[in-house]
């Protein structure tokens, strides 16, 4: 294939990809994101392709290997097409009954189905299940429909109609009035208006500019930029091409965690197609437009997700981030100006130039325009991705989507913006989700991680697990957030061991304070976050640990034992074989019994009981 | 450690000796020893014309970097947020026993690397261990010892065999 030179070009091609696909056809499509691989899906997509071989249908069935679906705890997903059959946890020895009953005899097999965990009703079609029926989807919606890696499949669903829009029917500033409008904010956590910070940029002087998409998706918890890189590459390439032809810029990167090797993948061959066929490179459809795009991986570090550190990353130094201003947008890459987006930011551009800014700046809030995607992930019954408008509530994501809590256990707070972000109580939970009111409640959006926590999750130990967190990952340039980071979690550690303090909790306030003013970027100025909001919600929890010596979630395992409640112990053996330290004796039979200094509370034991005859006090 | 001079040299030349490609071959480095050999440190330093403390800076300062020798094997256990909630401190507890390391440490016998790492990603999996880049989601302390055992007689007798 030659090159595309011009729209009508790339309309012709796309007619001509659309008139030899026969929508009737039936379609297999095993999804192929990371989460599912880690369950086996690609020996399953291999096992159908043999299966349907040795059936003598390949030419009368497609498979496929698509993006994420998004609900990746029943991986591996299998959805046929055109019915949308929806069979989760599919295993290679499931696939010969598949082909003979759904694909020759076009009947639903039960057995596979996903039954509701609520309801405990079975459900045939994908847009039926209440995970996904009760999400809007823009971002993540081509994801389980296109195989990454055929740009033909991007194209079909209407791939660089954008591009072409904005090349040929738009001035940059028309489209960067556009992209204002519309309302979007920066998805990779602060939410700065996209369309502001496109216009910043192209006023600044210099005749060379830059555009970076950030996907250092460091967030532990949050992985949806990884799902949308690796399942619809092109969608966030178009993005970036629109966004650099609008600021003038005519080099860009993309900044991609090493972690990722299929996402680094994926964008490599999405750039690599894209130029060959004129989407990258020089005249682009022979608008005169030229842009080069190239793919750095990051090394493994957190801070660099900060734009000042990424640049520094990119250029191939330490990534440690400097003072602002000057912001990126006057002095960013090599010193020339810069645009820094993340990922879901420039994956929503070509949504916007196709449907307007009106159609997008009716979805959402009063101040948080579209969709976000959320990583719903924790103590959940359905974990996986989430696209919601913003403004919807918390109880609509955990509950409605989410499915409510696993094992009947009771909601205790939901994490949200990293280690940045807060825990939110349940007292918030009807809390519509947008940028300010995240705010207000002391966390913040971030990049969309949701973590969801039960009554057996220790909130100090959490503030704990936080501050590490960032007290590992600081650059430690600046003194407040090297010091002070690792002195608030040296009074945390003690309060998990039983060594609080009276006093301890004021003293965490203030340093919080001082790291909120004193930190040189955003990782040292937010991560006290987490320590505020579970001091602000849960301190109970914290006086308990500091008077009391007491966790009473039955984490900290200095402050807790274990012992086995005679009345539920059959005397099976089952822990007594499990336990690492031999700390537990009995004849069988009869309850055993737990030497309290033999124990070293690593909880085998209460994970091994199927009977709830370990307790913790 | 014998590194091939040759092979750096091409390396850097690849990337038309540009300062900003350091990263990006002290990766390819790592991804073929697993670690960063001092040698080839003070050959990069050399052919890129950058002073040796730069390079070593870089290669301290990213966590992607090993300054030494990794085992055969490399178990990494995800720390993640979703995966801490679940239990993932006691899957590390439980491999640093068998093992008899802490984590970031390699068994005397170069086997065995036990890493931990801030998230893969995996989420919905959680608590997730990877032995050599296989996933394991939704592990249990108590299934630790196991899963390794299996996953680790399979890798050898494959390689053996």
């Amino acid at each position: 294939m030659a090159k595309i030179s011009s729209r009508a070009e790339l309309e012709s091609w796309r007619e001509s990809i659309l008139a030899g696909r026969d929508l009737s056809k039936p379609c297999i499509t095993v999804c192929g994101g990371t989460g599912c691989r880690a369950l086996a899906s690609e020996g399953v997509s291999t096992a159908f392709g043999e299966e349907l071989r040795r059936a003598g249908l390949e030419a009368k069935v497609d498979l496929r290997m698509t993006g994420c679906h998004g609900f990746c705890e029943r991986g591996p997903i299998v959805v046929i097409f055109p019915e949308r059959i929806f069979y989760p946890g599919v295993t290679s020895n499931d696939i010969p009954e598949i082909i003979c009953k759904t694909i020759v005899g076009g009947e639903v097999i039960e057995r596979l189905l996903y039954e509701d965990p609520l309801t405990g009703e079975k459900i045939v079609h994908e847009p039926a299940v209440p995970f996904y029926r009760e999400q809007q989807r823009i971002l993540m919606k081509d994801n389980g429909l296109i195989d990454p890696k055929k740009i033909e499949d991007y194209i079909a669903v209407g791939g660089y109609k954008a591009l072409a829009k904005a090349l040929f029917e738009m001035t940059p500033e028309e489209i960067i009035e556009e992209v204002k409008r519309s309302g979007l904010r920066g998805r990779g956590g602060a939410g700065f208006p996209t369309g502001r910070k496109w216009e910043i940029c192209r006023r600044a002087k210099g005749e060379v500019k830059y555009v970076i998409c950030n996907a250092d998706e460091g967030d532990p918890g949050a992985y949806q930029d990884r799902s949308l890189v690796e399942g619809n590459p092109h969608s966030i390439l178009e993005g970036i091409i629109i966004g650099a032809h609008a600021i003038g810029a005519h080099e860009g990167f993309i900044y991609i965690r090493n972690e990722y090797p299929l996402a680094v993948e994926h964008i490599s061959l999405a750039a690599q197609q894209a130029e060959e066929y004129g989407f990258l490179g020089e005249d682009i459809l022979g608008s005169g437009f030229d842009f080069t795009f190239k793919v750095h991986r990051g090394s493994g570090a957190f801070v660099c997700g900060e734009e000042t550190a990424l640049m520094a990353s990119v250029e191939g130094r330490v990534g440690e981030p400097r003072r602002r201003p000057p912001y990126p947008a006057q002095e960013g890459l090599w010193g020339r100006p810069t645009n820094i987006n993340n990922v879901k930011t420039w994956a929503t551009v070509r949504h916007i130039i196709n449907n307007g800014a009106e159609w997008y700046s009716g979805i959402g809030t009063e101040t948080s325009k579209g969709t976000m995607v959320f990583s719903l992930v924790g103590k959940v019954n359905n974990t996986g991705l989430v696209e919601v408008p913003m403004g919807a509530t918390l109880r609509h994501l955990i509950y409605d989507i989410g499915g409510g809590i696993r094992g009947g256990k009771k909601f205790k707070a939901v994490q949200t913006g990293g280690p940045s972000g807060g825990c939110i109580p349940e007292s918030l939970l009807d809390l519509p989700i947008d940028y300010e009111r995240l705010t207000e409640a002391g966390s913040m959006m971030g990049s969309g991680g949701m973590i969801v926590m039960d009554e057996d999750t220790c909130m100090v130990d959490m503030a704990r697990y936080f501050l590490g967190f960032s007290t590992d990952e600081s650059c430690g340039k600046c003194t407040a957030c090297r010091e002070g980071g690792k002195r608030m979690y040296a009074i945390l550690d003690d309060m998990t061991h039983g060594r609080g303090r009276e006093g301890d909790i004021e003293l965490l306030q203030e340093l919080s304070e001082a790291m909120k003013d004193g930190a040189l970027c955003a990782l040292g100025g937010t991560a006290p976050n987490p320590v505020l909001t579970t001091m602000r919600y849960f301190r109970d929890e914290y006086e308990a640990h500091i008077r009391e010596k007491r966790c009473p979630a039955g984490v900290c395992k200095d402050l807790i034992s274990f012992y086995i409640i005679p009345e539920n112990c059959p005397g099976c053996g089952l822990c007594l074989r499990a336990c690492p330290e031999g700390a537990i004796s009995g004849e069988k039979g009869k309850p055993h019994v737990i030497d309290p200094d033999e124990c070293i509370r690593c909880g085998i034991c209460r994970e091994v009981c199927n009977l709830d005859a370990i307790g913790v006090r | 450690m014998e590194i091939e001079v040759d092979k750096i040299d091409a390396l850097v030349d690849e990337y038309g000796g540009e300062h900003r490609a350091l990263t990006t071959i002290l990766q390819d480095i790592q991804d073929e020893h697993h670690y960063l050999p001092k040698e080839a440190l003070q050959r990069v330093s050399e052919r890129m014309g950058l002073p040796l403390i730069q390079v070593y800076q870089v290669a301290k300062f990213y966590k992607a970097f090993s300054l030494e020798p990794r085992g055969k094997h490399l178990i990494t256990v995800c720390l993640g947020t979703a995966c801490h909630v679940r239990g993932g401190v006691p899957i590390v507890e439980q491999l640093g026993r068998s093992l008899d390391i802490a984590p970031g440490e390699t068994t005397k016998d170069r086997r065995f690397t036990l890493e931990t790492v801030n998230c893969l990603g995996c989420c919905a999996l959680g608590p997730v261990m990877v032995v050599d880049g296989e996933y394991h989601g939704k592990m249990a302390a108590s299934r630790v010892d196991r899963v390794l055992k299996r996953c680790i007689e399979a890798k050898e007798a494959t390689a053996n065999g």
